[in-house]
């Protein structure tokens, strides 16, 4: 038996920004995930159930007050916001001994390639230029995937379950194919793309978000005007 | 005669929307967020577009605050902000907006106080120009799904 909910992906979304938390929480809901939105660092460790103490912001232990009974698949957050940044937030996730396998991807409206680097060496998957769009959460997919599937194999399983468990990740896939239905020049982009880049992390520094389509894509790192 | 108002708002929606991307007030992300309006988010794109307004309001007030400030110097604070101002905007289409955004910041990260203070001016111009154009638009699919809502009301009577 499959349950719905099991198998729909539940992301954390970080934004001090109102109107950036709507928009990524609809393009989430849209590619048919759950969405948690959070508007600042702290509050997601909080959500995760890692409690940060005031008077020693670097010691982080799991509160054993707050039990987790969410499971949270990925973590997107925005990078440049008050306190703590996202990429403290990628630190103090990937530092923490239970949270560390939790995927983390930063959003950023800013191409800076020194952060970029920096983020996806400390373990970001992905580096998003903003605005973020329908096509970039395809890609959140197999990284959340790891996670499922890690977890079912660490779990002790009867022979049933994971016979059942295959067919729900087939679904999964057929899922997000039905829902996923792009324009037309979307799904153009994304196969001249694919060819193109042999791996995600150059994928992050080399494409440009771009409205404008007669903007040549791969002028990497200059800032558009 | 209702076919011929609906036609007509059509019509005006579909000049005002070209005129609008002719200018290059609006460019394609702007068809890309209604994509992600449907049946489960029926408001969305209302909804976000004024919380983009609210957003964007607020920050312009404090870039003039800033700005306005004899002892200013904080530039850096008005980068932060401007950043904020060009993902939003870029965000729902907003071409002409972000680019005067983007060329004030220029100005910002030179520290150029007039270069700033004009850079103001122009994004000011350009957003209460965008927000006076979606408005309009606003209320042409205002009247259209009224005119729609009347039409199908006034079959329903004329069926039963």
């Amino acid at each position: 038996m499959v349950m719905e909910t099991e198998s729909k992906f539940h992301v954390l979304a970080v934004d001090d920004s109102l109107f950036d938390r709507k928009m990524i929480e609809r393009l989430l809901q849209k590619s048919s995930c759950q969405v948690t939105t959070v508007d600042s660092g702290s509050k997601a460790l909080e959500f995760l159930g890692l409690r940060v103490d005031d008077n020693d912001p670097n010691a982080l232990s799991t509160s054993p007050q707050i039990h987790q009974e969410v499971e949270i698949n990925l973590i997107i957050t925005d990078y440049c916001m008050p306190g703590m940044t996202g990429y403290d937030l990628l630190k103090k996730v990937k530092e923490s001994a239970a949270f560390r396998s939790i995927p983390v991807v930063i959003m950023s409206s800013e191409n800076v390639p020194a952060r970029i680097s920096r983020c996806l060496e400390e373990g970001a998957e992905e580096f998003f230029l903003k605005p973020v769009k329908l096509a970039d959460l395809t890609k959140l997919k197999p990284h959340m995937m790891k996670t499922k599937l890690k977890k079912e194999s660490e779990k002790p399983v009867a022979i049933e379950e994971i016979v059942v468990s295959k067919p729900e990740i087939e679904e999964e896939e057929e899922e997000s194919s039905v829902i996923e239905i792009l324009p037309l020049h979307q799904e153009i982009e994304s196969e001249q793309l694919e060819p193109m880049l042999s791996s995600n992390k150059r994928k992050a520094m080399e494409e440009v978000v771009s409205t404008d389509r007669s903007r040549p894509k791969y002028n990497d790192i200059t800032t558009s005007v | 005669m209702l076919g011929l108002g609906v036609d007509r708002l059509q019509a005006d929606i579909n000049r005002l929307l070209a005129s609008l991307f002719h200018q290059g007030v609006l460019d394609e992300q702007f068809l890309q967020l209604q994509q992600l309006q449907d049946e489960t988010s029926p408001n969305f794109v209302y909804d976000v577009i004024n919380i983009y307004f609210d957003e964007s309001e607020k920050l312009l007030r404090n870039l003039r605050l800033l700005l306005m400030d004899r002892e200013f110097s904080d530039y850096k604070k008005i980068g932060l902000h401007l950043n904020q101002l060009v993902g939003s905007s870029s965000s729902i289409g907003a071409r002409r907006v972000r680019n005067v955004c983007v060329a004030f910041r220029s100005a910002s990260e030179l520290s150029n106080r007039p270069g700033c203070l004009r850079g103001l001016e122009v994004v000011e111009h350009e957003y209460h120009y965008l927000k006076n154009m979606m408005h309009e638009l606003f209320q042409v699919l205002t009247c259209f799904v009224n005119i729609l809502l009347t039409f199908t009301q006034t079959e329903g009577k004329n069926v039963s």
